[in-house]
Protein backbone atom coordinates (compact mmCIF):
# COMPACT_ATOMS: atom_id res chain seq x y z
CA UNK A 1 0.00 0.00 0.00
CA UNK A 2 2.72 2.44 -0.93
CA UNK A 3 3.90 3.78 -4.26
CA UNK A 4 7.29 4.87 -5.58
CA UNK A 5 8.04 8.29 -6.99
CA UNK A 6 8.40 7.18 -10.62
CA UNK A 7 4.78 6.06 -11.21
CA UNK A 8 3.57 9.13 -9.35
CA UNK A 9 5.61 11.51 -11.52
CA UNK A 10 4.58 9.68 -14.72
CA UNK A 11 0.90 9.99 -13.78
CA UNK A 12 1.22 13.64 -12.73
CA UNK A 13 3.23 14.83 -15.74
CA UNK A 14 1.08 12.70 -18.05
CA UNK A 15 -2.04 14.42 -16.70
CA UNK A 16 -0.50 17.81 -17.45
CA UNK A 17 0.47 16.74 -20.98
CA UNK A 18 -3.15 15.70 -21.62
CA UNK A 19 -4.30 19.20 -20.64
CA UNK A 20 -1.61 20.71 -22.86
CA UNK A 21 -2.65 18.54 -25.81
CA UNK A 22 -6.10 20.14 -25.69
CA UNK A 23 -4.49 23.59 -25.76
CA UNK A 24 -2.22 22.91 -28.72
CA UNK A 25 -4.95 21.96 -31.17
CA UNK A 26 -4.86 24.38 -34.12
CA UNK A 27 -7.46 27.17 -34.30
CA UNK A 28 -8.86 25.59 -37.48
CA UNK A 29 -9.91 22.60 -35.37
CA UNK A 30 -11.40 24.84 -32.67
CA UNK A 31 -13.50 26.75 -35.17
CA UNK A 32 -15.16 23.57 -36.39
CA UNK A 33 -18.88 23.47 -35.58
CA UNK A 34 -18.74 19.78 -34.69
CA UNK A 35 -15.79 20.35 -32.34
CA UNK A 36 -17.84 23.03 -30.56
CA UNK A 37 -20.75 20.60 -30.21
CA UNK A 38 -18.47 17.83 -28.90
CA UNK A 39 -16.75 20.20 -26.48
CA UNK A 40 -20.14 21.24 -25.10
CA UNK A 41 -21.26 17.63 -24.70
CA UNK A 42 -18.02 16.39 -23.09
CA UNK A 43 -18.42 17.62 -19.49
CA UNK A 44 -22.05 16.46 -19.42
CA UNK A 45 -21.15 12.89 -20.40
CA UNK A 46 -18.01 12.56 -18.28
CA UNK A 47 -19.37 14.15 -15.12
CA UNK A 48 -22.46 11.91 -15.35
CA UNK A 49 -20.24 8.84 -15.63
CA UNK A 50 -17.95 10.05 -12.82
CA UNK A 51 -20.89 10.42 -10.43
CA UNK A 52 -22.21 6.89 -10.94
CA UNK A 53 -18.74 5.33 -10.93
CA UNK A 54 -17.99 7.06 -7.62
CA UNK A 55 -21.30 5.77 -6.20
CA UNK A 56 -21.62 2.29 -7.66
CA UNK A 57 -18.10 1.01 -8.37
CA UNK A 58 -16.94 -1.14 -5.45
CA UNK A 59 -13.58 -2.09 -6.93
CA UNK A 60 -14.52 -3.48 -10.33
CA UNK A 61 -17.94 -4.75 -9.29
CA UNK A 62 -21.31 -3.16 -8.52
CA UNK A 63 -21.74 -2.06 -4.94
CA UNK A 64 -23.03 0.93 -3.00
CA UNK A 65 -22.90 2.29 0.53
CA UNK A 66 -26.41 3.43 1.54
CA UNK A 67 -24.97 6.15 3.81
CA UNK A 68 -23.33 7.74 0.78
CA UNK A 69 -26.48 7.31 -1.34
CA UNK A 70 -28.47 9.10 1.39
CA UNK A 71 -25.85 11.84 1.30
CA UNK A 72 -26.41 12.12 -2.45
CA UNK A 73 -30.18 12.49 -1.91
CA UNK A 74 -29.33 15.44 0.36
CA UNK A 75 -27.06 16.81 -2.37
CA UNK A 76 -29.86 16.59 -4.95
CA UNK A 77 -32.18 18.33 -2.48
CA UNK A 78 -29.69 21.17 -2.11
CA UNK A 79 -29.38 21.46 -5.90
CA UNK A 80 -33.16 21.55 -6.36
CA UNK A 81 -33.20 24.39 -3.82
CA UNK A 82 -30.67 26.19 -6.09
CA UNK A 83 -27.77 25.99 -3.65
CA UNK A 84 -24.12 26.30 -4.71
CA UNK A 85 -21.34 23.71 -4.71
CA UNK A 86 -20.33 24.40 -1.11
CA UNK A 87 -23.81 23.81 0.35
CA UNK A 88 -24.15 20.67 -1.77
CA UNK A 89 -20.79 19.42 -0.46
CA UNK A 90 -21.71 20.10 3.18
CA UNK A 91 -25.17 18.51 2.80
CA UNK A 92 -23.79 15.30 1.27
CA UNK A 93 -20.88 14.92 3.68
CA UNK A 94 -22.80 15.75 6.86
CA UNK A 95 -25.79 13.51 6.07
CA UNK A 96 -23.43 10.63 5.24
CA UNK A 97 -21.41 11.17 8.43
CA UNK A 98 -24.44 11.53 10.70
CA UNK A 99 -26.19 8.42 9.33
CA UNK A 100 -22.98 6.43 9.63
CA UNK A 101 -22.55 7.62 13.21
CA UNK A 102 -26.09 6.72 14.37
CA UNK A 103 -26.32 3.38 12.55
CA UNK B 1 -6.08 53.36 -26.82
CA UNK B 2 -7.49 53.15 -23.30
CA UNK B 3 -4.80 53.28 -20.63
CA UNK B 4 -6.35 50.34 -18.77
CA UNK B 5 -5.91 48.19 -21.86
CA UNK B 6 -2.19 48.96 -22.00
CA UNK B 7 -1.87 48.31 -18.28
CA UNK B 8 -3.65 45.03 -18.56
CA UNK B 9 -1.48 43.85 -21.45
CA UNK B 10 0.89 41.13 -20.39
CA UNK B 11 -1.28 39.87 -17.57
CA UNK B 12 -3.13 36.59 -18.00
CA UNK B 13 -6.32 38.06 -16.54
CA UNK B 14 -7.39 40.98 -18.71
CA UNK B 15 -10.45 42.11 -16.81
CA UNK B 16 -11.47 44.90 -19.18
CA UNK B 17 -15.04 44.68 -20.33
CA UNK B 18 -16.39 42.72 -17.38
CA UNK B 19 -19.65 44.21 -16.14
CA UNK B 20 -20.33 44.75 -12.44
CA UNK B 21 -23.07 42.12 -12.57
CA UNK B 22 -20.72 39.54 -14.08
CA UNK B 23 -17.97 40.39 -11.60
CA UNK B 24 -20.39 40.06 -8.68
CA UNK B 25 -21.68 36.75 -10.02
CA UNK B 26 -18.14 35.37 -10.38
CA UNK B 27 -17.01 36.67 -6.98
CA UNK B 28 -20.00 35.13 -5.24
CA UNK B 29 -19.29 31.74 -6.81
CA UNK B 30 -15.59 32.04 -5.91
CA UNK B 31 -16.27 32.25 -2.17
CA UNK B 32 -18.04 28.92 -2.28
CA UNK B 33 -15.39 27.42 -4.53
CA UNK B 34 -12.57 28.46 -2.17
CA UNK B 35 -14.18 26.86 0.87
CA UNK B 36 -15.22 23.74 -1.00
CA UNK B 37 -11.75 23.35 -2.61
CA UNK B 38 -10.20 23.62 0.82
CA UNK B 39 -12.59 20.99 2.21
CA UNK B 40 -12.30 18.77 -0.87
CA UNK B 41 -8.48 19.16 -0.81
CA UNK B 42 -8.48 18.09 2.84
CA UNK B 43 -10.58 15.10 1.82
CA UNK B 44 -8.01 14.19 -0.81
CA UNK B 45 -5.07 14.63 1.59
CA UNK B 46 -6.69 12.41 4.20
CA UNK B 47 -7.66 9.71 1.66
CA UNK B 48 -4.19 9.89 0.09
CA UNK B 49 -2.21 9.20 3.26
CA UNK B 50 -4.77 6.55 4.25
CA UNK B 51 -3.93 4.90 0.89
CA UNK B 52 -0.23 4.73 1.78
CA UNK B 53 1.16 7.86 0.12
CA UNK B 54 3.40 10.26 2.03
CA UNK B 55 2.61 13.92 2.67
CA UNK B 56 5.16 14.94 0.01
CA UNK B 57 3.67 12.56 -2.57
CA UNK B 58 0.15 13.83 -1.85
CA UNK B 59 1.33 17.41 -2.33
CA UNK B 60 3.11 16.64 -5.61
CA UNK B 61 -0.12 15.12 -6.93
CA UNK B 62 -2.12 18.23 -5.99
CA UNK B 63 0.47 20.67 -7.39
CA UNK B 64 1.47 18.85 -10.59
CA UNK B 65 -1.45 16.55 -11.46
CA UNK B 66 -3.99 19.12 -10.17
CA UNK B 67 -7.14 17.37 -11.33
CA UNK B 68 -9.30 15.97 -8.54
CA UNK B 69 -10.89 12.93 -10.14
CA UNK B 70 -7.54 11.61 -11.45
CA UNK B 71 -5.94 12.14 -8.05
CA UNK B 72 -8.72 10.27 -6.28
CA UNK B 73 -8.49 7.48 -8.87
CA UNK B 74 -4.68 7.22 -8.51
CA UNK B 75 -4.66 6.91 -4.71
CA UNK B 76 -7.78 4.70 -4.84
CA UNK B 77 -6.03 2.09 -7.01
CA UNK B 78 -2.85 2.25 -4.88
CA UNK B 79 -4.90 1.96 -1.68
CA UNK B 80 -6.75 -1.08 -3.07
CA UNK B 81 -3.39 -2.76 -3.69
CA UNK B 82 -3.43 -2.20 -7.45
CA UNK B 83 -0.30 -2.13 -9.60
CA UNK B 84 1.37 1.24 -10.27
CA UNK B 85 0.60 0.84 -13.98
CA UNK B 86 -3.11 0.45 -13.14
CA UNK B 87 -2.98 3.59 -11.00
CA UNK B 88 -1.29 5.52 -13.82
CA UNK B 89 -3.86 4.25 -16.36
CA UNK B 90 -6.81 5.21 -14.18
CA UNK B 91 -5.42 8.70 -13.61
CA UNK B 92 -4.64 9.30 -17.29
CA UNK B 93 -7.93 7.87 -18.57
CA UNK B 94 -9.84 10.17 -16.23
CA UNK B 95 -7.51 13.06 -17.08
CA UNK B 96 -8.18 12.62 -20.80
CA UNK B 97 -11.36 14.68 -20.42
CA UNK B 98 -9.20 17.71 -19.60
CA UNK B 99 -7.80 17.51 -23.14
CA UNK B 100 -11.35 17.95 -24.42
CA UNK B 101 -11.99 20.79 -21.97
CA UNK B 102 -9.03 22.47 -23.70
CA UNK B 103 -11.30 22.94 -26.72
CA UNK B 104 -13.86 25.33 -25.15
CA UNK B 105 -11.14 27.02 -23.09
CA UNK B 106 -8.93 27.64 -26.14
CA UNK B 107 -11.92 28.73 -28.19
CA UNK B 108 -12.85 31.34 -25.58
CA UNK B 109 -9.44 32.56 -24.35
CA UNK B 110 -7.29 32.01 -27.48
CA UNK B 111 -4.01 31.70 -25.53
CA UNK B 112 -0.95 32.20 -27.74
CA UNK B 113 2.65 30.93 -27.52
CA UNK B 114 4.09 30.20 -24.12
CA UNK B 115 0.96 31.30 -22.22
CA UNK B 116 -0.56 28.03 -23.40
CA UNK B 117 1.93 26.19 -21.13
CA UNK B 118 0.49 27.64 -17.92
CA UNK B 119 -3.07 28.09 -19.15
CA UNK B 120 -3.14 24.33 -19.79
CA UNK B 121 -2.33 23.54 -16.16
CA UNK B 122 -5.61 25.15 -15.04
CA UNK B 123 -7.92 23.41 -17.53
CA UNK B 124 -10.06 21.30 -15.19
CA UNK B 125 -13.75 20.64 -14.43
CA UNK B 126 -14.34 23.69 -12.27
CA UNK B 127 -12.54 26.28 -14.39
CA UNK B 128 -14.21 24.98 -17.57
CA UNK B 129 -17.62 25.04 -15.90
CA UNK B 130 -17.12 28.58 -14.56
CA UNK B 131 -15.88 29.78 -17.95
CA UNK B 132 -18.84 28.08 -19.63
CA UNK B 133 -21.30 29.86 -17.36
CA UNK B 134 -20.24 33.26 -18.75
CA UNK B 135 -21.44 34.57 -22.09
CA UNK B 136 -18.66 36.87 -23.32
CA UNK B 137 -14.88 36.66 -23.56
CA UNK B 138 -13.73 39.12 -20.85
CA UNK B 139 -16.05 37.51 -18.30
CA UNK B 140 -14.96 34.03 -19.41
CA UNK B 141 -11.32 35.07 -18.98
CA UNK B 142 -11.94 36.44 -15.48
CA UNK B 143 -13.99 33.39 -14.47
CA UNK B 144 -11.31 30.99 -15.71
CA UNK B 145 -8.30 32.65 -14.08
CA UNK B 146 -9.95 33.65 -10.80
CA UNK B 147 -11.34 30.14 -10.39
CA UNK B 148 -8.05 28.50 -11.39
CA UNK B 149 -5.89 30.48 -8.97
CA UNK B 150 -8.29 30.35 -6.01
CA UNK B 151 -8.84 26.64 -6.57
CA UNK B 152 -5.11 25.88 -6.84
CA UNK B 153 -4.18 27.66 -3.62
CA UNK B 154 -7.09 26.20 -1.65
CA UNK B 155 -6.60 22.70 -3.11
CA UNK B 156 -2.89 22.52 -2.25
CA UNK B 157 -3.37 24.04 1.22
CA UNK B 158 -6.28 21.67 1.85
CA UNK B 159 -4.22 18.69 0.72
CA UNK B 160 -1.45 19.56 3.19
CA UNK B 161 -3.92 20.01 6.06
CA UNK B 162 -5.83 16.82 5.21
CA UNK B 163 -2.68 14.73 4.82
CA UNK B 164 -1.43 15.87 8.22
CA UNK B 165 -4.84 15.37 9.89
CA UNK B 166 -5.28 12.08 8.03
CA UNK B 167 -2.71 10.44 10.27
CA UNK B 168 -5.22 10.64 13.12
CA UNK B 169 -8.75 10.78 11.59
CA UNK B 170 -10.84 8.34 9.53
CA UNK B 171 -12.10 10.14 6.36
CA UNK B 172 -15.14 7.83 6.07
CA UNK B 173 -16.25 8.65 9.64
CA UNK B 174 -16.59 12.28 8.51
CA UNK B 175 -18.63 11.26 5.45
CA UNK B 176 -15.87 12.45 3.13
CA UNK B 177 -16.43 9.53 0.73
CA UNK B 178 -19.62 11.35 -0.33
CA UNK B 179 -17.65 14.49 -1.21
CA UNK B 180 -16.42 13.58 -4.70
CA UNK B 181 -19.74 12.38 -6.22
CA UNK B 182 -21.61 15.32 -4.66
CA UNK B 183 -19.16 17.83 -6.11
CA UNK B 184 -19.24 16.21 -9.55
CA UNK B 185 -23.07 16.24 -9.48
CA UNK B 186 -23.09 19.91 -8.53
CA UNK B 187 -20.82 20.69 -11.48
CA UNK B 188 -23.06 18.66 -13.80
CA UNK B 189 -26.38 20.10 -12.59
CA UNK B 190 -26.42 23.46 -14.43
CA UNK B 191 -25.81 21.66 -17.74
CA UNK B 192 -29.03 19.62 -17.48
CA UNK B 193 -31.34 22.33 -18.77
CA UNK B 194 -32.16 20.82 -22.15
CA UNK B 195 -33.69 17.49 -23.11
CA UNK B 196 -30.65 16.82 -25.29
CA UNK B 197 -28.22 17.28 -22.36
CA UNK B 198 -30.36 15.18 -20.04
CA UNK B 199 -30.56 12.38 -22.60
CA UNK B 200 -26.77 12.42 -22.98
CA UNK B 201 -26.34 12.33 -19.19
CA UNK B 202 -28.76 9.40 -18.93
CA UNK B 203 -26.99 7.45 -21.67
CA UNK B 204 -23.60 8.12 -20.05
CA UNK B 205 -24.89 6.83 -16.72
CA UNK B 206 -26.21 3.62 -18.32
CA UNK B 207 -22.99 2.93 -20.26
CA UNK B 208 -20.74 3.64 -17.27
CA UNK B 209 -22.78 1.45 -14.92
CA UNK B 210 -22.85 -1.39 -17.46
CA UNK B 211 -19.04 -1.24 -17.85
CA UNK B 212 -18.16 -1.15 -14.12
CA UNK B 213 -17.90 -4.94 -13.65
CA UNK B 214 -16.24 -5.71 -16.99
CA UNK B 215 -13.85 -2.86 -17.77
CA UNK B 216 -10.60 -1.60 -16.24
CA UNK B 217 -10.74 1.35 -13.81
CA UNK B 218 -11.25 4.57 -15.73
CA UNK B 219 -12.74 2.92 -18.82
CA UNK B 220 -16.43 3.45 -17.85
CA UNK B 221 -15.79 7.19 -17.68
CA UNK B 222 -13.80 7.23 -20.92
CA UNK B 223 -16.61 5.36 -22.68
CA UNK B 224 -18.85 8.29 -21.79
CA UNK B 225 -16.41 10.52 -23.68
CA UNK B 226 -17.20 8.52 -26.83
CA UNK B 227 -20.91 9.15 -26.22
CA UNK B 228 -20.18 12.88 -26.04
CA UNK B 229 -18.39 12.68 -29.39
CA UNK B 230 -21.37 10.84 -30.87
CA UNK B 231 -23.81 13.37 -29.39
CA UNK B 232 -21.77 16.23 -30.80
CA UNK B 233 -21.82 14.73 -34.28
CA UNK B 234 -25.57 14.03 -34.22
CA UNK B 235 -27.56 16.52 -36.25
CA UNK B 236 -29.92 18.55 -34.09
CA UNK B 237 -31.97 21.72 -34.05
CA UNK B 238 -30.04 23.11 -31.11
CA UNK B 239 -26.53 23.66 -32.48
CA UNK B 240 -25.54 26.29 -29.97
CA UNK B 241 -24.06 25.35 -26.63
CA UNK B 242 -23.85 27.62 -23.61
CA UNK B 243 -20.18 26.62 -23.20
CA UNK B 244 -19.13 27.86 -26.62
CA UNK B 245 -21.10 30.85 -27.88
CA UNK B 246 -20.60 31.75 -31.53
CA UNK B 247 -19.04 35.15 -30.74
CA UNK B 248 -16.00 33.62 -29.07
CA UNK B 249 -13.72 36.45 -30.13
CA UNK B 250 -15.86 38.95 -28.25
CA UNK B 251 -15.25 41.51 -30.99
CA UNK B 252 -18.03 43.85 -32.07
Amino acid sequence: MSVGWLPLIVAAVGSYLLKLAGMLLPARVLDDRRVHAIAGAMPIAMLSALVVVELLDAGGRWGADWHVLAGMVAAVGALVLRQGVLVVFVAAVSVTAILRYVS
Amino acid sequence: MPRSLALARGYPADMDGVTTTQRRQITRALGGIAVYALAFGMTFGAVSVASGLTLAQSLVLSVVMFTGASQFAFVGVIGAGGLPVAAISAALLLGARNAFYGVPVSAALRPQGRSRLWTAHFVIDETTAMLGAQQDTPAKRLAFWATGIVLFVAWVAGTAAGAIAGEVIDPDALGLDAAAPAVFLALLWPHLRTLRASALAGASVLVAVALIPIAAPGVPVLAAALLAVAAGLLPGRDRTHPEVPSDVDGLP
